[in-house]
């Protein structure tokens, strides 16, 4: 009896650890691309904004990938011979995009829009983590639903005024909290609906 | 049923014919162990194994299908996944009832009978269990019915009778299994101690627990067997009550009303004496159990059938009465389309199944004759389920608005379901009559002993 108890409490343990580890949500995990681009060095190195590849971010959805001709903005000056680049070469050359692996992916039952968390305040790096100091993308974050409604049931603390919202060393000020609920104020957060069934799920 | 006794003292008064204990033994115990009718059981077990597999590849298909392939559709969103839902888990009341509730208040005549009731029950509830899972649009996440700490931060809606249904369900089925084992171990102990092989010395005497009917032994046993009937007698109630809450809580007309959890747990408990009369009469013609199942247990299980089928026809007529009392519109337009609409047949069939046809019972010699008791008992099991279709189809094929008025027809899959799980149901009887004592022995024996005692009282005066 105690045995039996033992081992469902055990299954339940180790059943509850394993959908929150690494090898299920993917956290931290760099995944394969077809050309190992670093954001570090795009980003912290060369100072690119955010935007200048991910162009949508600010009023669509997704933020975007970027297209070839982006890449060759640069690379068809620099680095032209460069063996890395050669996909890059060969998908302006053939005309079909590259393949990016997905790193940031929500099921399709989740109706995520990039436009609103920017507008409201979400800085990138509040999910994305500091993509400046990746060689190679990663996930910062588990993506589970747990995670999400941790920010949509008391979004204050992971607010920034939206003109920091694409820094990526922006700090809180020392009274963090207040100033949380200030912004919650001034972008009318409406913090009761944001746990609606319906606010991510259509 | 007590005092019957001092006002015909000709009458065959005693439960039990008097017999020796070893006859009883030899008669219950030797079935499993020397299993009288191989030819005829294997041929019921091969026909219910096929229906079985028919169940296996129903739910397979529905599986990869989805819930598109049954005949639910807007704005019949339950069809007859429910309604057999429904009809399963009442036939399953029954049983918990005859051994619990009939043991606490010592009504010594169920001892020839709670054995296979219970077995009833359980299969019965194993059937029904599987319709709330098969019925979710995603079935392999029906563990989000239940309440654990999970990734998304979610517990389940406990204001909804959907989770409390779960809850009632679950534990109906460990308490059934749990209080039918409890009860088999001094049997399967006798089984084991009889068992010449070494096989079926092994196989019982691991499920015997190592019984050996000490003194100590019995006094815990009848302790933990007590305590377990005095948990499961609630259960009943509130395993029922949960489904009809799971109808009157939503706001539709012909469902929302107070008299249904009531009213369910009756209808329940009469299918399911339905269901054990017929099976106490095709167990003792088939076995020959004449003198442990008497004609007076079939006269008490009739009576109290009677009683049950009764009080669910008083619901019928309070069900009718409230929605004309009402003067609600809508719940008015449900009752007549009840009565005259498209599915009328499935209220008349039930009318006439299950109240039209038991008057009979009122006849002393209609109740000692199994043949009509059980004719009276596939109809009440039939008319019961006529009732469960017409409750979930005919206030759901009528919404409020005439736009969003549809129809239900059920596809072959759904018939198969039903099908399926009578076969599974049958699958799981041949199976218990086969391997396990279907009668409990040493709760017979005792009243043999009380009626002993009783009768040399009478000899000696």
């Amino acid at each position: 009896m105690i045995a039996a108890a033992a081992s469902v409490v055990g299954l339940l343990v180790v059943g509850g650890g394993v959908v929150r580890s690494d090898y299920m949500t993917r956290q931290d995990v760099v995944r394969e691309q077809p050309v190992p681009f670093s954001h570090q060095h795009h980003v912290a190195g060369l100072g690119l904004d955010c935007r200048y590849c991910h162009t949508s971010v600010e009023e669509s959805a997704t933020a975007g990938f970027p297209p070839t001709h982006t890449c060759m903005t640069c690379h068809s000056q620099i680095w032209t011979d460069a063996p890395l680049l050669e996909p890059v070469r060969k998908s302006l050359a053939t005309g079909t995009p590259l393949r990016w692996t997905w790193v940031n992916k929500l099921p399709q039952f989740v109706y995520f829009n990039h436009s609103i968390h920017v507008a409201k305040g979400v800085g990138c790096v509040t999910c994305h983590g500091r993509v400046d100091t990746m060689p190679l993308m990663r996930r910062a974050q588990p993506l589970l639903m747990q995670w999400c409604l941790d920010c949509h049931r008391n979004p204050a603390p992971n607010l920034r005024p939206r003109e920091a919202v694409f820094d990526m060393t922006w700090t809180p000020p020392a009274d963090a909290e207040a100033f949380g609920k200030t912004l919650v104020e001034r972008y009318h957060i409406d913090v009761g609906n944001l746990t609606h069934c319906y606010i991510c799920h259509r | 049923m007590a005092d019957e006794r001092s006002v015909n003292p000709q009458a065959p008064t005693e439960t039990l014919p008097l017999q020796p204990y070893g006859s009883v033994s030899d008669q219950i115990a030797m079935i499993p162990l020397h299993y009288p009718l191989r030819r005829r059981w294997l041929i019921g077990l091969a026909a219910s194994a096929l229906f079985t597999l028919l169940l296996v590849v129903a739910i397979g298909y529905l599986f990869y299908a989805g819930v598109g392939i049954w005949g639910i559709n807007s704005p019949v969103f339950w069809g007859l996944a429910i309604a057999n839902y429904v009809w399963w888990i009442g036939l399953g009341n029954a049983g918990t009832l005859i051994s619990a509730l009939l043991l606490l208040l010592s009504q010594q005549w169920r001892n020839s009978l709670n054995r296979f009731a219970e077995a009833m029950t359980l299969f019965a509830v194993f059937c029904a269990a599987m319709f709330p899972i098969i019925h979710l649009g995603r079935p392999w996440f029906f563990y989000w019915l239940l309440p654990y700490p999970n990734v998304m931060a979610l517990w389940p809606q406990f204001r909804s009778p959907l989770v409390w249904d779960v809850f009632a369900n679950v534990i109906y089925l460990l308490v059934s299994i749990i209080f039918f084992y409890i009860g088999l171990i001094p049997d399967l102990a006798t089984v084991r101690d009889k068992a010449r092989g070494r096989l079926g010395q092994v196989f019982f005497g691991v499920l015997s627990l190592g019984w050996r009917g000490s003194a100590a032994h019995w006094q815990r046993w009848r302790r933990t067997y007590r305590i377990c009937a005095a948990l499961a007698v609630p259960l009943v109630v509130s395993v029922h009550s949960g489904v009809a809450m799971l109808f009157s809580v939503g706001q539709l007309a012909g469902w929302q009303t107070t008299i249904f959890p009531p009213y369910f747990v009756m209808g329940a408990m009469f299918s399911g004496f339905g269901v054990v009369a017929m099976i106490a009469v095709v167990l003792r013609h088939t076995f020959r159990l004449d003198s442990l199942v008497t004609t007076r247990h079939l006269d008490l299980l009739a009576k109290v059938l009677l009683a049950s089928g009764l009080i669910t026809s008083y619901g019928y007529i309070m069900d009718a009465f409230t929605a004309w009392y009402s003067g609600d519109p809508f719940e008015r337009s449900t009752l007549i389309d009840r009565f005259t609409g498209a599915y009328a047949w499935s209220y008349w069939s039930a009318v006439i199944l299950n109240f039209v046809v038991l008057q009979g019972l009122w006849f002393e010699a209609v109740r000692r004759n199994p043949v009509l008791l059980f004719l009276i008992g596939a109809s009440v099991t039939t008319g019961m389920w006529f009732e469960r279709y017409m409750l979930v189809v005919t206030t759901l094929y009528h919404d409020f608005l005439p736009s969003s008025w549809g129809w239900y027809v059920a596809t072959f899959w759904d018939w198969s379901l039903l099908a399926g799980t009578i076969g599974l149901f049958f699958f799981l009887f041949f199976l218990f009559v086969r391997f396990l004592p279907m009668i409990s022995m040493f709760e017979v024996k005792e009243v043999l002993r009380e009626e002993r005692v009783e009768a040399r009282n009478a000899r000696s005066q």
